[in-house]
């Protein structure tokens, strides 16, 4: 296929979009480097907001309770959310229809909504909120989310290569192990760095789920940020893009892989 | 062992729809297949020939009748405890495998020895022409390549019956026609029984000891390849197989082999081979294939013999087909090109005036349909 050139003035707009878009980010994360203390003149380079993250317990303790839900809540919901796409797949049923866009809604809804119901649910059980509450409701969120990706992949699943695996002696338990979950596999790993990624940066659900001692890394910057942006934020803000910008990195290339 | 490799008894396969209906998808087939055989299933899609291979294979369960294979009642013995290997219509290849992981994939699922699967998968290979190919991935080869993996993949596990299901559907014609013969080769070489699905009439020809015709659901005709297209008994499968010229008409005396149907576009009776059973005033059709018309300036016998006029000459260079007109009834000829000449003057010409016979040894008469 021939590839045409974008005209002069179709790159110009499309720069000037990219700029808009990467600016304010790029100034977060030059400012991380700063020696001034106000986000407002540059005056020169230090890793000395670095030092300070790193020796701070609180960003300490909210970043292991951040990876600790992340992980737990990514695994659940990975491998509940395979299952209900392998499910939603391989069988019709009455009602189906129903189910299949009932589990949907939460895609949709406003997370606010969510985290309400949420907060009210635990409330009602009289179940006392923690690191358990906000890993249960980011394993809610996350199923939907997990299921949309995995049924993507799925879409265009060839089911004779599992008749074909049973043909050739594998039982249920090995058709899967060997042949089904390699095959979707990488559309298994999108699911999870999705989910792994909205949960390492929800505030909203973790807002209304989380109790004393459970603060995770949104809410602490919160906290941090109601007065003034510091430069310690600043420096918070770059590895956490970095971190998040290589996990998408990867799932790109594990989507180009099996294409 | 057994006398018959596989054996249906009277399956019958109703599958339900999504309106809650039901659908009759094979209706009460009977069919023994003999060891070492390669044994066709042919007919038009949704005949039903599939979903019978499919409960061979396991995959599906009949409805009432019973499946045996090597004598043994098959039940509802799931896939993976057959003895027998499918060769998918998609090749069904495992993508995130090698050529040799694919093709090792069934053996150790029987737990063989290690340094065994690689001899073994190293014999198939050859056997298929894949030799050097192990490391490959399946997206790595060519669609005839990977039709040779999934072959090697159902014949490594030395089946006693190996099914295919339209495994050359989705390959063009000339590779088609250089995979037929070595498939019929294959088979031979191996000895085992092959259940072949098409739809292909040439492939069934060409390839099969025996074929079972088959359309909705029914078995309408078991037999060797001449006796499908040279004697078959019923309308379906003269048109289903091959080319041929149907007359309308109704039976006016049976003898022994013989019948007589008057065919009122003839105004005259044509004789013919009776099928069994038919009986006097029964309709009926005469069913004579193009390339046993003999066409001639005068007439040669004195009943089924007609005159006719010449509408239409193809010359297509092993036969020249003409078609000729007798009432409005137009019927077609292919006459074989034995000369080599560039005198077009050998051919007829049309608008010509000529006779055609009909002769009784080729001609059918069967119940209409």
């Amino acid at each position: 296929m021939r590839e045409k050139k974008p005209s002069l003035w179709l790159r110009l707009v499309s720069l000037l979009i990219y700029a808009y878009i990467y600016i304010p980010i790029i100034i977060l994360i030059v400012f991380s480097f700063n020696t001034q203390k106000l986000n407002v003149r540059w005056e020169g380079f230090t890793l000395h907001w670095y030092e300070v993250l790193f020796n701070d317990a609180n960003i300490g303790l909210a970043t292991r309770n951040t990876l600790l839900i992340a992980i737990t809540s990514t695994i659940a919901a990975t491998i509940i959310g395979t299952m209900a796409a392998l499910a939603l797949q391989r069988y019709r049923f009455p009602g189906y229809t129903l189910i299949e866009s009932a589990l949907y809604i939460p895609v949709i809804i406003p997370e606010v909504v969510m985290g309400i119901s949420l907060l009210a649910f635990f409330a009602f059980i009289q179940f006392s909120l923690g690191l358990l509450t906000i890993t249960l409701s980011h394993i809610s969120f996350n199923i939907p989310f997990v299921v949309l990706v995995v049924r993507a992949r799925l879409h265009g699943f060839d089911k004779s290569i599992e008749e074909a695996a049973k043909d050739l002696g594998a039982n249920e338990i090995i058709t899967f192990w060997r042949v089904t979950l390699p095959t979707i596999l990488p559309g298994v790993l999108s699911g999870a760095l999705l989910a792994f990624t909205l949960s390492l940066d929800d505030y909203v659900i973790t807002y209304f789920t989380a109790g004393p001692g459970s603060t995770t890394l949104p809410l602490r910057v919160f906290s941090m940020v109601r007065f003034t942006v510091t430069p310690e934020v600043n420096a918070l803000s770059t590895i956490w893009i970095f971190t998040v910008f290589i996990m998408m990195l990867i799932n790109q290339l594990l989507t180009r892989s099996n294409t | 062992m057994s006398e018959f490799a596989v054996e249906l008894r009277d399956v019958v396969k109703i599958f339900p729809t999504p309106e809650g209906g039901e659908i009759t998808a094979v209706n009460h087939i009977n069919m023994q297949i003999k060891h070492g055989e390669f044994f066709s299933m042919l007919g038009p899609s949704g005949c039903g020939k599939t979903t019978t291979l499919r409960m061979i294979a396991g995959f599906e369960w009949p409805t009432s009748g019973e499946v045996r294979i090597d004598g043994h009642v098959i039940g509802r013995t799931p896939p993976y405890l057959r003895p027998v290997n499918t060769v998918f219509q998609s090749y069904a290849l495992f993508q995130h495998m090698t050529v040799f992981q694919n093709v090792a994939f069934g053996l150790e699922m029987e737990r063989i020895r290690k340094d065994e699967i690689k001899r073994r998968v190293g014999e198939v290979l050859e056997m298929v022409k894949l030799g050097g190919m192990e490391h490959r991935k399946p997206q790595q080869l060519s669609g005839g390549q990977q039709q040779r993996v999934a072959l090697a993949r159902a014949l490594v596990k030395r089946p006693k019956v190996l099914l295919l299901d339209e495994p050359l559907g989705a390959l063009d014609l000339k590779l088609r026609k250089e995979m037929q013969l070595e498939l019929k080769t294959l088979q031979e070489q191996v000895g085992i029984t092959f259940i072949y699905v098409t739809h292909d009439q040439e492939e069934a020809l060409i390839m099969s000891d025996r074929i079972a015709v088959m359309n909705r659901g029914k078995a309408l005709q078991i037999g060797t390849p001449v006796e499908i297209y040279e004697r078959p008994t019923s309308q379906f499968v003269a048109d289903f197989i091959g080319e041929t010229n149907f007359l309308y008409g109704t039976v006016r005396f049976v003898e022994a082999d013989k019948a007589s149907v008057y065919v009122p576009v003839l105004d005259s009776e044509v004789i013919g081979l009776a099928t069994a059973g038919l009986t006097v005033g029964q309709k009926a059709v005469i069913s004579i294939r193009p390339e046993k018309i003999r066409i001639s300036d005068k007439p040669i016998l004195t009943k089924n013999c007609f005159s006719a006029r010449v509408t239409l000459i193809a010359y297509i260079g092993s036969d020249t087909r003409v078609s000729v007109d007798i009432n409005g009834q137009r019927i077609n000829i292919w006459e074989q090109n034995k000369i080599s000449s560039l005198d077009t003057n050998i051919y007829y010409r049309e608008n010509q005036e000529v006779w055609i016979t009909l002769f009784p040894e080729n001609t059918l008469v069967l119940p209409e349909e």
